[in-house]
């Protein structure tokens, strides 16, 4: 049998490999995206801690 | 270790990325993305596409780490079975160890991603689909009853039920009904298959209702259950989902419905024989479509109440 460079093993292993690469990158794509919409719809980004800090404190009434 | 024994490994059965995919069930998951699509878009308050789009996909990706951790414990069974046998686990391109940790990893993954995307009453509600589909139907009662299918339908049922909660972050009657229509229809659907797919189930050992009551009584059972179905279906016409192009889809549907459960009802075992099932396939291809005819009806009202022209 003649010794092939690229054996059938190593093509289907590429293909699983860049499958999950781009699977990857898609995720990566998405959660940059959903971070984006959730700013754009000023969703509260920060949970209250039962620490004291400026932007979690409720607001000065105003005069 | 000499430079020869480096290639004894038979790699023919290696796993492609295709044979992970199958292990999600695309074809499950098809209906899983359907159905809390129409849940979501039914809602009564909306979401940022994005936002929408991604719930959607962490729910299907719950839904298929299911279908793989179900692929894992059930694979003894499905190497027995026809219908199952090319499945990636018995023809052993995956192994069960990896299936098991594939399917973990993704439902924690699909949880929590629902959870930081859409709320929390939605994540808990998948968690919870996950454990009862793969904890409570497939290790626990699968094996043990009869009324298994019966069990099982309430995990395929939740999928609308975490869209609804994804956008109004609760439940409510209309999710509940949309819930109940999947939950009322999977008893009669799966066993019309398990007539004319009875063979498979005995060779499996899994006790399905022509196996342990016979057929007689499994047509009774389609009946019944097809009766019961129509009025939770008709029903759902009258809430803030519904509205006349529903309820007129809801009628004849289930019109049509319970037309073929009464024919497989009248029907003895001689008639099916002498036909190969015919009208017990032809009420299972229904059934397909009475499903996917329901939640686009529902769909259908969602989009034309955008417009201002759907509902009561």
């Amino acid at each position: 049998m003649a010794i092939a460079k690229e054996h059938e093993m190593h093509k289907r292993r590429f293909n699983r490999n860049m499958g999950v690469g781009l699977t990857l990158l898609a995720f990566v794509a998405l959660v940059y995206g959903l971070t984006v919409a959730k700013m754009q719809t000023g969703d509260m980004m920060e949970a209250n801690d039962h620490s004291p800090r400026v932007s979690v404190t409720p607001a000065e009434p105003t005069e | 270790m000499s430079d020869a024994s480096l290639n004894t490994q038979d790699f023919s059965n290696d796993a492609s990325f295709g044979d992970f995919f199958a292990l999600l069930k695309p074809r499950v998951m098809s209906l899983v993305v359907f159905t809390a699509f129409v849940g979501l878009l039914v809602a009564p308050t909306s979401v940022h596409p994005v936002v929408g789009f991604a719930s959607i996909l962490f729910i299907a990706i719950g839904g298929g780490a299911s279908g793989a951790l179900n692929m894992w414990w059930e694979a003894d069974v499905d190497a027995v079975m026809k219908r199952t046998q090319g499945r990636p686990i018995p023809s052993g391109k995956v192994t069960p160890g990896e299936a098991k940790a594939f399917g973990i990893t993704l439902a924690a993954m699909a949880v929590v991603m629902l959870g930081l995307a859409a709320n929390l009453a939605a994540a808990g509600i998948l968690a919870f689909t996950i454990f009862f589909y793969v904890v409570v139907y497939t290790m626990g009662l699968k094996r043990v009853t009869p009324q298994n299918i019966v069990i099982g339908g309430a995990a395929g049922a939740f999928p609308p039920m975490i869209g609804w909660a994804v956008a109004t972050g609760g439940v409510s009657i209309e999710s509940v009904l949309m819930f109940s229509i999947i939950f009322m229809w999977t008893p009669p659907h799966f066993w019309a298959l398990a007539l004319f797919m009875n063979d498979d189930y005995t060779k499996a050992g899994i006790p399905m209702l022509p196996v342990v009551r016979g057929r007689r009584s499994t047509r009774n059972h389609i009946l019944v259950y097809t009766l019961l179905l129509a009025p939770v279906a008709i029903g759902a016409a009258f809430t803030s989902i519904g509205g006349p192009v529903y309820l007129t889809a809801a009628v004849a549907l289930n019109l049509w419905f319970i037309a073929g459960a009464v024919n497989i009802w009248r029907r003895d075992e001689d008639a099916a024989i002498a036909d190969k099932y015919r009208a017990e396939r032809k009420f299972f291809r229904v059934s397909l479509l009475y499903l996917f005819l329901h939640f686009g009806a529902l769909l259908a009202e969602g989009v034309l109440r955008s417009f201002g022209i759907g509902g009561w």
